[in-house]
C-alpha cells in the first residue's frame, strides 16, 4: 500500500490488509477512524489537535512512518550467522591485536575483575561499533559492517539484553505482561507463544508460578526465568547479551540451553566458574581490553561435571533449609 | 553555535543525562554549555559549575514556565555566544505534559524514564512527539521486556525520532547520543525569527490574571467546562 492508499481508503479495509495499523490510533488514546485516515483527521476539531499535540500534516506523515517503521519489523528478519569482533585499544591505549567470530548457536563468556570493562565490550556489541566507540572495535556481523539504523530503533536491534535487574514496575500478570510484550512486538499466534513462555518459565524456576501470578510479585529467580524464557522465545533479537545472572536461583544449564536451542549467539559476563566453564570460549577482560581468548578444554568439561555436582549439593542443602 | 534543546518530565533524567554527554562531547574537543529552566528551585546549576560546564540558571517562579522559557530564550543563546561554547544546551521540564520548547531547525531531545508506566507515551504531547531524539532512561531498573514494550510505544507516537536507552548513572550510551549531537552540524546564528515547532498551551483566564475565587461566576476568558453528565 502507498501513503495515497493509507491515507484515502476506507480504513476498515486499510485494515484488512494492514491488521497492525489500528495500534497507532489505540496508542494515542484515539478511536479507530471509520472512513479514512485523511478524512478523520480532517473531522478532528482545532482544540482535539492541541490537544493531541500535533499538526495535521505531522499526524499523517507520523502514521505513515508508522506502518513503514512496523511493516519492516514484522517482516522476517534476515538470518544472523556469526558475529564478529575486531580488537581495539586498551584503557592504556595498547592494541586489543585480535579478532574473534561467534557463530550461531555459540556461548561466549566474558571474565575479568569488577570494573575491567565487560560491560563496556558488551555495550560496543550492542551499539555495533565501527572504530567509533573509546574502545575502537569494529563489530561485523555476517562478515560486513551492520546496518547504522540499528542503533536507533530499539524495536530492530539484533541485540536482546539480559540484565542483572530484573524487577518489574507494571501492575499485571505474568500472562498479561508477556500478551502485552507480544503485541508490542506485533507478534501474530502471541497466545500459544505466552503459554510456551510460561510453561518453559516454570521448567527453570526453581518454585513453581502460574500465568494469573503478578509480576510484581514474582521472586528473583522466578523473574530471571520469565525473562530468560521470553528472550528465548519472543524476543527476534539473534544476538543476546546477559550480564551476570550467577544469583538466579534458576537452572541455569536449562537457560543456557533454552537460549542457545533457539540458535542464537550468546555472549554472557560472568565470575560464576560454573556458568564460564559452560561457554565455548571464555574472553579475560584486563585493564579495558581483551587480555586472552580461552578456548574450554576437555579437561575444563571434566572438572565442570564436578563443580556441578557441589552445586547440585549446595541446592539439596538450601532447599532443606528451606522445607 | 549550535543549540539543543532538551526536555522531559521532572526527575525523568535530564541533568544526569546532559552531565554524562556534555563529557563525551569534552573528549570529542568540544566546549558546551548549559541553560537550566526550572520553577520554583533548582540545584543543578551548582552540579554544572562543578563540573566546570559555563551555566546560566532561570527560575519562572509565578509565570507559566513554557512562556518564560520562549520569552528568554533567545537570551540566553545569546549569553551561549558570548561565553563561546560549541554546543548549547537547554534544559527545560514539560510540567504540564502539553508544554514543548522545541523549535524548528534545532534539535530537540526529549528525555523519559521507564519507571513512569507504559502509558506515559501517550499522555506526553508535542515535547515528545515531535523531538529528533527521545532518550529513555532507568532502563537498569527494569526487565529487558518491560524496556522493548516501553520503546515500542514511544516509537508508535513518534516513530520518525531516533530512540536511544541513555544510563544516567554509569552514562552507558551517553557516548552514543554525543556522537548525534556531535553529526548534527547545524551551526545557528540566532533564534530570532525562528519558530515554535509548536503552540504552547494557551491560557487567558481569570486565574491566569490571580483570581483566587472558585466558581463559573468568576471564571472568564478562555475556560473549558468539563462534560459531567454525559459520558
Amino acid at each position: 500500500m502507498d501513503r495515497n492508499n493509507l491515507l484515502h481508503e476506507k480504513f476498515s479495509d486499510v485494515l484488512i490488509e494492514i491488521p497492525f495499523a489500528g495500534d497507532f490510533f489505540e496508542s494515542q488514546g484515539l478511536d479507530v477512524p471509520q472512513g479514512s485516515v485523511a478524512e478523520f483527521v480532517n473531522s478532528l476539531s482545532e482544540a482535539k489537535m492541541e490537544d493531541l499535540g500535533i499538526d495535521p500534516d505531522e499526524f499523517l506523515d507520523n502514521f505513515v512512518s508508522f506502518v513503514e517503521a512496523v511493516g519492516s519489523l514484522t517482516e522476517k528478519t534476515s538470518r544472523i550467522d556469526s558475529l564478529k569482533i575486531i580488537g581495539g585499544i586498551n584503557k592504556s591505549g595498547e592494541q586489543e591485536n585480535f579478532e574473534l567470530e561467534i557463530k550461531a548457536g555459540e556461548v561466549i563468556c566474558i571474565v575479568g575483575p569488577t570494573g575491567s570493562g565487560k560491560s563496556r565490550l558488551l555495550a560496543d556489541i550492542e551499539w555495533m561499533a565501527m572504530g567509533d566507540t573509546p574502545t575502537k572495535r569494529h563489530i561485523k556481523i555476517n562478515g560486513s559492517d551492520p546496518d547504522k539504523s540499528w542503533r536507533f530503533s530499539p524495536e530492530h536491534k539484533p541485540v536482546a539484553q539480559l540484565s542483572q535487574n530484573m524487577n518489574f514496575v507494571m501492575d499485571l500478570s505474568a500472562k498479561e505482561f508477556v500478551m502485552i510484550h507480544a503485541e508490542s512486538r506485533f507478534i501474530r499466534d502471541s497466545q500459544e507463544k505466552v503459554d510456551l513462555i510460561i510453561q518453559k518459565a516454570n521448567e527453570l524456576a526453581g518454585e513453581q508460578f502460574t500465568a494469573d501470578t503478578p509480576v510484581t510479585s514474582l521472586s528473583g529467580g522466578q523473574s530471571r526465568a520469565l525473562m530468560i524464557a521470553d528472550t528465548a522465545f519472543l524476543s527476534k533479537s539473534p544476538i543476546v547479551l546477559i550480564d551476570e545472572i550467577e544469583n538466579a536461583g534458576i537452572d541455569r544449564k536449562k537457560a543456557l540451553e533454552l537460549l542457545v536451542g533457539e540458535e542464537k549467539i550468546v555472549l554472557m559476563s560472568t565470575h560464576d566458574p560454573i556458568l564460564a566453564l559452560m561457554g565455548d570460549k571464555r574472553l579475560v577482560i584486563k585493564n579495558g581490553g581483551v587480555h586472552d581468548i580461552i578456548t574450554t578444554s576437555d579437561k575444563e568439561r571434566g572438572n565442570l561435571v564436578g563443580l556441578q555436582e557441589l552445586d547440585q549439593k549446595l541446592q539439596d542443602l538450601r532447599n532443606r533449609i528451606r522445607s | 553555535m549550535r543549540f539543543v534543546t532538551v526536555s522531559g518530565p521532572p526527575s525523568s533524567g535530564k541533568t544526569s543525562v546532559i552531565l554524562k554527554t556534555i563529557e563525551s562531547l569534552k573528549q570529542r574537543g568540544m566546549k558546551s554549555g548549559v541553560v537550566k529552566f526550572d520553577c520554583l528551585y533548582t540545584d543543578d546549576d551548582k552540579l554544572y559549575e562543578k563540573h566546570g560546564i559555563p551555566v546560566k540558571k532561570g527560575l519562572s517562579g509565578a509565570l507559566c514556565p513554557d512562556h518564560y522559557f520562549v520569552s528568554n530564550v533567545s537570551e540566553s543563546f545569546e549569553w551561549g555566544v558570548k561565553k563561546g561554547v560549541d554546543i548549547l544546551v537547554s534544559e527545560s521540564a514539560g510540567l504540564c505534559n502539553r508544554c514543548s520548547p522545541h523549535i524548528k531547525e534545532i534539535l530537540a531531545v526529549c528525555v523519559i524514564d521507564n519507571l513512569s508506566g507504559i502509558n506515559t507515551p501517550k499522555k506526553i504531547g508535542p515535547m515528545l512527539k515531535s523531538a529528533d531524539i527521545v532518550i529513555i532512561t532507568k532502563g537498569d531498573i527494569v526487565s529487558q521486556a518491560e524496556r522493548e514494550v516501553f520503546a515500542s510505544r514511544v516509537a508508535a507516537v513518534n516513530p520518525t525520532a531516533s530512540i536511544l536507552h541513555v544510563n544516567g548513572i554509569t552514562g552507558q550510551g551517553a557516548y552514543e547520543l554525543s556522537t548525534l549531537f556531535a553529526d548534527d552540524k547545524t551551526e545557528t546564528e540566532t533564534l530570532d525569527g525562528k519558530s515554535l515547532r509548536f503552540s504552547m498551551p494557551s491560557a487567558l483566564c481569570s486565574y491566569c490574571l490571580g483570581e483566587k475565587r472558585i466558581g463559573a461566576k468568576y471564571q472568564m476568558g478562555n475556560v473549558r467546562k468539563m462534560d459531567v453528565d454525559n459520558g
